[in-house]
């Protein structure tokens, strides 16, 4: 294999020129002033003293709130789906993660407008309630829109990652633990939950930080007023123009993502000593 | 020896033996996957403190009788009692039942102490009790002081030691051991069957032991029970299934054997390869087809005038403790097992008494 080694290269330098160096370039931007000529610099940290303001604060807190929120949706709708698809025979099993897989064919973008068809005040579910004489009821650009759209779009993720460590988990754990008089829920909760956490951790990690960065999903079914961190990132840098703010924002928001997912990883560990 | 004429007969004689309560009832148990049928009634008494031994090829039903023991597997027909009580319908983790996986199935998100301890802390048992049930589960198991320890990092055979403990620190009435030695390799699969057997002693319990090694079945138990193609072959003690097997398959399949067909004359006689013999076998018709087994171990060589089968000797193979012979006559190839060498190509007797002839009704005559 040693051979084959000098074959990484052109991925290293690939991927030293589109993360590394941007990686390097938001840092320096997020602790510079606006309006830098090409190679000259001011450092300053006025831009995290900026982002205290009760006005930004309050935009981080919300999306965190709303990615806590969706991934826990996706959690206790997914695991349950994931735990029956991997009780299936194997050629069914694999039918049924097609079908979960199927909507992420298509774009995410048209997948979203379809959304807003059918929530808008005149959609088709409003229109159908019509029919059946109830008032319209407005979902589109609140909370439960937005809300929809992420898990609608991540569920998947969440999923698969879950039915994978349960489909290669060995049956002869349940039969163990039934053998030596666990009942179905005890069996469950004392063997199958614990030792499907690493995917859960993983299907946690694949639908937090999406939904926690998402910004198309929150402006088209949440509304210009729907303000998401990424939504906050995303106009400082196209439509304000202030790079140096908006980068210091993503670092902000990647430096609380890993503290976040260094504390899942700590509980896990606990969880495990503990047991 | 005599023998044992039908497996009536040879359920009768270990149950007037043994003199002790039936434990499980296997009453024409059946069994089909899709639409084969894997079990095509099996009828088995089990008793209180026998070492049973389902023994049998790959496929034979072993595992699957095993299974519906368990409540793992749900007969397709027929009952299972225990103490006289069916309990096909009673889901596995209320029967007094436990069972030592093929591979373990140590749960490996536990340490040895807590796998051993999962079916007490599921009764709710005070941790004092729990602490000092594991102790000295693992003091019998021969782990003392690895409670703590990673199960997933033990040897095979500490491992198949700590699934023992998980297992009888309940106290079930009936211990099944699927293949827990098939996993070993052969010293410690050695030392394994004698600790086994000892542990059986100690806790007095019904053990139902699975294997295809007929070695092991033949050291270990108090009762073996030879399947084949979802059938009984026989049941009985180790020596009758060896020295008296019922058919060609159990000759063939417990040891090594010459199986030659012949006529039984009368009682105590019997003719095969163009000569009558001296046996000690009856109860057949009088010039009954039969079929004559020879264990190569009991087989003689001798000069060629000494006795009645001649031939030559084809091929000598050394096998450490005695030789083992091929011998050409008339009619087919002997194998024999003896520490005496013989040149190949010369002429000898082939010598054997009365009570080395073993006569069993032929495959498919009852």
């Amino acid at each position: 294999m040693k051979h084959f080694r000098h074959l990484i290269k052109p991925y290293l330098i690939w991927s030293i020129l589109i993360i590394v160096i941007p990686l390097l370039l938001i840092g320096l931007y997020a602790f510079t002033e606006e309006g830098n000529a090409v190679l000259t610099f001011t450092f300053t940290l006025e831009n995290f003293r900026k982002f205290a303001e009760s006005t930004y604060l309050n935009v981080i807190i919300k999306s965190f709130r709303l990615g806590i929120l969706a991934t826990v949706i996706c959690l206790i709708a997914g695991y349950p789906l994931a735990y029956i698809i991997s009780k299936q025979a194997e050629d069914i099993q694999s039918f049924l993660i097609l079908l979960v897989t199927v909507p992420s064919w298509i774009n995410m973008l048209l997948r979203t407008y379809a959304w807003m068809n059918l929530l808008s005040d005149n959609g088709i579910i409003n229109n159908l309630l019509g029919l059946l004489g109830i008032d319209p009821i407005t979902m589109m650009y609140t909370d439960f829109s937005v809300m929809l759209g992420l898990v609608c779009n991540l569920m998947p993720f969440m999923i698969i990652s879950i039915h994978t460590s349960l489909s290669k988990m060995d049956h002869s754990y349940i039969e163990a633990a039934n053998d030596l008089g666990a009942n179905p829920v005890q069996t469950f909760w004392k063997v199958t939950w614990v030792l499907s956490l690493p995917g859960v951790l993983n299907g946690v990690m694949l639908v937090f930080l999406p939904a926690i960065s998402s910004f198309v999903i929150p402006k088209l079914l949440g509304g210009g007023q729907y303000m998401l961190i990424g939504n906050l990132i995303e106009s400082q840098f196209i439509s304000v123009g202030n790079w140096n703010f908006g980068s210091a924002i993503s670092l902000i928001l990647a430096a609380a993502i890993l503290i976040l997912m260094r504390l899942v990883k700590r509980i896990d560990v606990m969880g495990r000593q503990e047991e | 020896m005599i023998l044992l004429f039908t497996k009536k007969h040879t359920q009768f004689f270990i149950r007037r033996e043994m003199e002790l309560n039936k434990l499980i009832e296997l009453k024409d148990l059946t069994k089909n996957f899709d639409d084969q049928q894997v079990l095509k009634g099996i009828n088995l008494d089990i008793y209180e403190n026998e070492f049973l031994t389902l023994l049998g090829p790959s496929g034979c039903g072993k595992t699957t009788t095993l299974r519906i023991i368990a409540g793992f597997e749900d007969p397709s027909g027929g009952q299972v009692l225990f103490n006289g009580i069916e309990i096909s319908k009673i889901p596995p983790y209320r029967r007094e039942v436990n069972t030592v996986f093929q591979k373990y199935a140590l749960f490996p998100h536990l340490n040895v102490a807590e796998n051993i301890a999962f079916g007490l802390k599921l009764k709710k048992m005070e941790p004092i009790i729990i602490k000092s049930k594991v102790e000295r589960m693992l003091k019998m198991v021969g782990l003392e002081g690895f409670e703590k320890r990673d199960v997933t990092l033990l040897s095979g055979g500490q491992q198949q030691r700590v699934a023992i403990a998980r297992a009888l620190v309940n106290e079930p009435k009936v211990l099944l051991l699927d293949e827990p030695l098939g996993a070993l390799d052969a010293r410690i699969r050695k030392q394994m069957q004698f600790e086994l057997k000892k542990i059986q002693r100690e806790v007095g319990i019904t053990f139902i032991y699975v294997t295809h090694d007929q070695e092991e079945a033949l050291s270990m138990s108090d009762t073996v029970v030879v399947m084949n193609n979802g059938e009984i072959q026989q049941i009985g003690k180790p020596t009758d299934i060896y020295n008296e097997p019922e058919n060609r398959f159990v000759a063939s399949f417990i040891g090594e054997s010459n199986i030659i067909e012949g006529i039984m004359i009368k009682d105590y006689l019997v003719e095969f390869d163009g000569f009558q013999f001296p046996c000690v076998d009856k109860g057949f018709e009088d010039n009954e087809k039969i079929e004559v087994v020879l264990r190569p171990e009991d087989l003689d060589i001798v000069e060629p005038e000494e006795a009645k089968i001649q031939g030559i000797v084809r091929n000598i193979t050394f096998k450490g403790v005695h030789y083992e012979i091929l011998i050409e006559t008339q009619f087919r190839t002997y194998k024999i097992q003896t520490t005496d060498y013989a040149e190949v190509g010369r002429k000898v007797g082939l010598k054997f008494g009365p009570e080395d002839i073993h006569v069993m009704y032929p495959m498919g005559a009852y």
